[in-house]
């Protein structure tokens, strides 16, 4: 007799099996097929560290990458000292960040006044935004303050971000900004 | 933190206030978990019961925005029943120093108090110093005017019936929680406390982490294993990205940023910390070394002796200019601004007031938003109450790579700077984040080198070199800040060793001031040597048994792992608690074993210098004289409160907050229209504004929509019942929610009046998805700490009602 087993029944039924119990509610050991799906799932993957992206404790992910490059699981790192494995629900969410259709793939430009997005070039942007910000730096640009002071700084360009950059990318960031004579530069720090 | 995630393990007391460690910080709760396992004893402070407050030993509640009166009266505590550490609150601390006999304390303002200016002149404040310019001390803290005498004096007044008062607290739960946690007096007890945005986001958020630092110092809890004061961090490199200076008021390694007064690199200089006491190490003493290392990383060769290594180049704040976020957003709603980059942020869901922030930006020319999905900030032209023909802002959304989609570092709550490898490549045309900025610079440049325009050197003299075979290379970066021997060096100062032009110093001891260093930021200098990647380390040895794993990644200072570790040894330089020795000292072999020592001079007994290395004079203060409001924390009411008056003095309000007037910044307090206490909180499967989150389809189906939460007495106040749709309002603007009716929260009983706290979480936005609501922070006031102008999201006045109109419900079928 085929007994039909759902997924949600099936993660129920394993789940009483993790907990201790060696007989499953389904009237026979179920682990040794836990195990076996478990390696279906990753054999011949591809393993790749990293720290998950949200929360400040800094828990150990590895991501697992399929023969094409393509994400197929991501789960806790059990040699990670802090978290030893765990994460929490954000953490253990961090697959769908990389197989998400909604992500933003495309360059998007908004003009002025206008209802609709439209798809534009890397280059196109990139050259677009360096001559808005010259514009910007140029028109407000400022040697000396009322009292007299150099203060050789870009009045009309403000930045906020980010805490979601790597360290080696806010450094490169403030370099960047710094250079332009920004003083408005602000971050998550600061909420 | 001065500690680390780990080091919960060690305590045998600790303290959760103002934050929620196992909802909002889940997997560090595992270390809370292992102390409690050994016996420690867990407690939990907040205004909520949460699942925090469901593991603790004891839960305490109290008003939000009233932890300084709960604190004082644990000062008070501590001194009345002598619960202090003597030993160390004589020899770290400044508790004998000698204070000004300017300073004066009177109905809740500090001497040198300027109405018209609302601000303090904090020369009133001064510690008195001898001839030789060493601050005056009474050993035996018997001086009326030394620091424990008027520390003594300042908390008499925070009796247990007043705390009781103002925060609503009962005595007994009061007195429990003193009573345990100043069990951690003695050197071979310790406490540790962990905090988050539930003491920052207030207009006492300084003082609030200082009254417990406070608490640190008299129980001896600072530098020790399973001690310090940590804070429980948001973001996983909001500690690097702080460090890194991205905030107005700091460059890399925590360097003033440069302001008009200082024109030149010796103006500059001369403000570097100075101590002419010669046991105090004033590690800032080095400054100048680590900002001429800094331009030489920034401008390479262009930056010479002669041209003061292109410190002209770097733009100057005025004198006392203020262009935190809350200032920010203000002159972006005057118009001041004409471009903005909103890079791997959603400010139009995060900033305090989001209203006025999201009309704030329609009057930009442009605006640049870099981020992983669409947000509410890259849309914002289209969102609830704008019309898009009218709004002449041009938008960039530019698609960024995920955080497994690049290579870098970051950095956790206790420095921990861990090494992330690249899993897969970013998804259609997006890129990293380092590379998009790459080419965007070049482009920029590009157009200077062709054009010219205004004050065009800090551009074309950048050194912008960053890639591999045409390829942007974080590699390089990495190296960049870890810093290099620009010059050959025939015999360094520090060792005598000849270092060739090129390689990469060890670490920041080996920096100089006159050009032939450079170091991106001094802090994470040693992190990437000739030895390696420091922060891609993975072995896991643990020499001291206390967890510290020295070898896996790396941490800032030196790899460092417990800030100020030599207030952990006596005199000799023996542990003070021998089951938690964090540090030793060989007198044979003359060296120090454990942690990596904090610094490497000799025990305090023989030639040494005092522990506290990054203060001036040596020592842990008691007294703060360098704060905005007041060299002791004060109990002030939050900007808007349920109650006409403070009970501890006439000040209502702290006395120097800046209070922005007129335009779309309305405040009211004891407004019969907005009657309850209202703070803003994250759940566990969402993060920040949903940003990332919201679009995650596990994530979302678990926590779909904006809440708020009330108790059983308020819902039947209201007439509100569980699961209802209400309207939650302040003076900034009104959301939706659905109700939560719990008895996890209470009414408080405030000075015989019944006050209601409600709370509501900031993850939601009009974007996605359709039906989850709005942003929390469009009832939350543009109102900042003097002193960091974090704004204060914890405490403010709202009203909660009953929508009329109810929606349908579905049926149980469906």
């Amino acid at each position: 007799m085929a007994i039909k087993i759902t997924r949600r029944v099936f993660l129920q039924v394993s789940g009483a099996t993790a907990a201790g119990a060696v007989v499953s509610g389904l009237g026979f050991d179920l682990s040794p097929v836990e195990v076996y799906a478990q390696e279906l799932r990753i054999k011949g993957a591809k393993e790749t560290t990293t720290v998950c992206c949200f929360c400040s404790v800094g828990c150990g992910i590895i991501v697992h990458t399929d023969a094409k490059g393509k994400v197929i699981n991501a789960e806790g790192d059990p040699d990670h000292p802090i978290s030893e494995g765990a994460l929490c629900a954000k953490g253990a969410a961090s697959y769908q960040i990389a197989v998400n259709s909604n992500r933003l793939q495309k360059i998007r430009y908004r003009a002025p006044y206008s209802t609709a997005w439209k798809e534009v070039s890397w280059e196109w942007a990139l050259d677009r935004i360096a001559a808005n910000i010259k514009k910007s730096r140029d028109a407000s640009f400022t040697g000396t303050n009322a009292d007299g002071k150099v203060i050789n700084r870009t009045k009309g360009i403000a930045s906020v971000g980010s805490a979601a950059l790597d360290n080696e990318e806010c450094w490169l960031y403030q370099t960047f900004l710094r250079s332009l004579g920004l003083v408005y530069i602000e971050h998550q720090a600061r909420i | 933190m001065t500690n680390h995630y780990i080091d919960f393990r060690n305590a045998d007391v600790i303290l959760n206030m103002g934050s929620n460690v196992a909802e909002n910080h889940p997997v560090s709760f595992k270390w809370v978990q292992a102390a409690k396992d050994k016996g420690a004893i867990f407690i939990h402070v907040d205004p909520r019961f949460t699942r925090t407050s469901a593991k603790a030993d004891i839960f305490v509640r109290l008003r939000s925005g009233t932890d300084i009166a709960f604190l004082g009266g644990m000062v008070k505590y501590i001194l009345d029943n002598n619960l202090y550490d003597e030993f160390y609150v004589k020899n770290y601390t400044d508790a004998s120093f000698i204070v000004s006999p300017r300073y004066s304390f009177d109905d809740g303002l500090f001497s040198g108090y300027n109405p018209s200016l609302r601000a303090y002149d904090p020369t009133f404040w001064a510690l008195e110093k001898d001839e030789k310019g060493i601050a005056k001390r009474d050993m035996t803290l018997q001086d009326p005017r030394c620091v424990f005498q008027l520390l003594k004096k300042h908390y008499s007044r925070y009796s247990f019936e007043k705390v009781t008062e103002i925060t609503g607290t009962p005595a007994d739960d009061l007195e429990r929680v003193y009573k345990v946690y100043a069990s951690t007096g003695p050197p071979d007890k310790a406490g540790t406390v962990l905090y988050a945005m539930g003491w920052t986001q207030h207009t006492v958020g300084v003082q609030n982490i200082r009254a417990m630092t406070m608490i640190q110092v008299l129980l001896s809890n600072m530098g020790i294993a399973g001690g310090g004061i940590n804070a429980l961090r948001g973001e996983s490199n909001v500690q690097g990205s702080t460090d890194q200076g991205l905030l107005f008021h700091i460059i890399p390694g925590y360097l003033p940023a440069p302001r008009a007064q200082w024109a030149t690199l010796a103006d500059y200089n001369k403000t570097t910390p100075a101590s002419k006491d010669p046991r105090s190490i004033n590690w800032w003493k080095n400054r100048p070394k680590y900002l001429a290392s800094l331009l030489k990383s920034m401008f390479g060769e262009n930056a010479k002796k002669e041209n003061d290594f292109g410190y002209e180049w770097l733009p100057k704040l005025d004198s006392d200019q203020d262009a935190s976020w809350l200032n920010l957003f203000d002159e972006m709603y005057k118009g001041t601004f004409s471009g903005f980059f909103a890079w791997g942020m959603n400010p139009a869901c995060s900033s305090a007031h989001a209203g006025k922030a999201r009309e704030a930006m329609g009057k930009l020319d442009w605006l640049v938003n870099v981020n992983v999905f669409d947000n509410e900030t890259g849309s914002f032209w289209k969102g609830p109450g704008m019309d898009p023909k009218q709004i002449k802002t041009e938008v960039f959304q530019l698609p960024a790579a995920a955080f497994l989609e690049k290579e870098g570092s970051i950095s956790n709550s206790g420095r921990w700077m861990q090494w992330r490898y690249k899993a897969v490549n970013p998804p259609g045309d997006a890129k990293s984040d380092g590379h998009i900025m790459y080419e965007l610079f070049n482009a920029v440049r590009a157009l200077y080198q062709k054009e010219g325009g205004a004050f065009p050197a800090p551009i074309l003299s950048l050194k912008w070199d960053y890639e591999t075979n045409g390829h942007f290379d974080i590699h390089r970066v990495a190296k960049e800040i870890n810093g290099y021997f620009v010059e050959d060096i025939l015999e360094h100062p520090v060792d005598k060793k000849a270092y060739k032009k090129g390689t990469l110093v060890p670490n920041f001891v080996y920096l100089l001031d006159d050009g032939r260093t450079s170091c991106g930021n001094w802090l994470y200098s040693a992190s990437y040597t000739e030895a390696g990647n420091m922060a891609a380390r993975r072995k896991k040895t643990d020499p001291t048994g206390l967890g510290l794993y020295p070898e896996w990644s790396w941490c800032w200072p030196l790899n460092r792992r417990i800030i100020y570790n030599r207030a952990s040894v006596d005199l000799d330089g023996n542990p003070r608690d021998p089951k938690r020795p964090l540090l030793t000292w060989d007198s044979a072999g003359k060296r120090w074993v454990g942690d990596v020592p904090d610094n490497a001079v000799p025990p305090m007994g023989t030639e040494g210098a005092y522990p506290f290395i990054m203060k001036p004079d040596g020592v842990a203060s008691l007294f703060g004289p360098g704060l905005k409001d007041g060299p002791f924390p004060e109990h002030y009411e939050p900007l808007e409160c349920p109650i006409e008056k403070n009970l501890m003095s006439n000040q209502r309000i702290n006395p120097v907050v800046k209070i922005f007037e007129g335009g779309p910044d309305k405040f009211l307090t004891c407004d019969p229209r907005y009657p309850f206490v209202c703070s803003t909180y994250r759940v566990t499967e969402h993060w920040q504004t949903g940003v990332l989150t919201r679009w995650l389809p596990w994530l979302i189906e678990a926590e779909p929509q904006m809440f708020c939460e009330m108790s059983l007495e308020l819902a039947k106040l209201r007439e509100i019942k569980n699961g209802d749709r209400v309207v939650v309002s302040s003076p900034r603007g009104k959301v939706e929610a659905v109700a939560i009716v719990t008895s996890r929260l209470k009414p408080f009983n405030i000075a015989g009046q019944t006050i209601h706290q409600i709370g509501i979480p900031w993850h939601f936005g009009w974007l996605h998805p359709k039906d989850g609501g709005e942003s929390a922070n469009l009832l939350t006031p543009t109102i900042g700490d003097p002193n960091t102008m974090i704004p204060e999201s914890k405490a403010f006045m709202a009203n909660v009602a009953k929508l009329t109109k109810q929606p349908a419900k579905k049926s149980a079928k469906s």
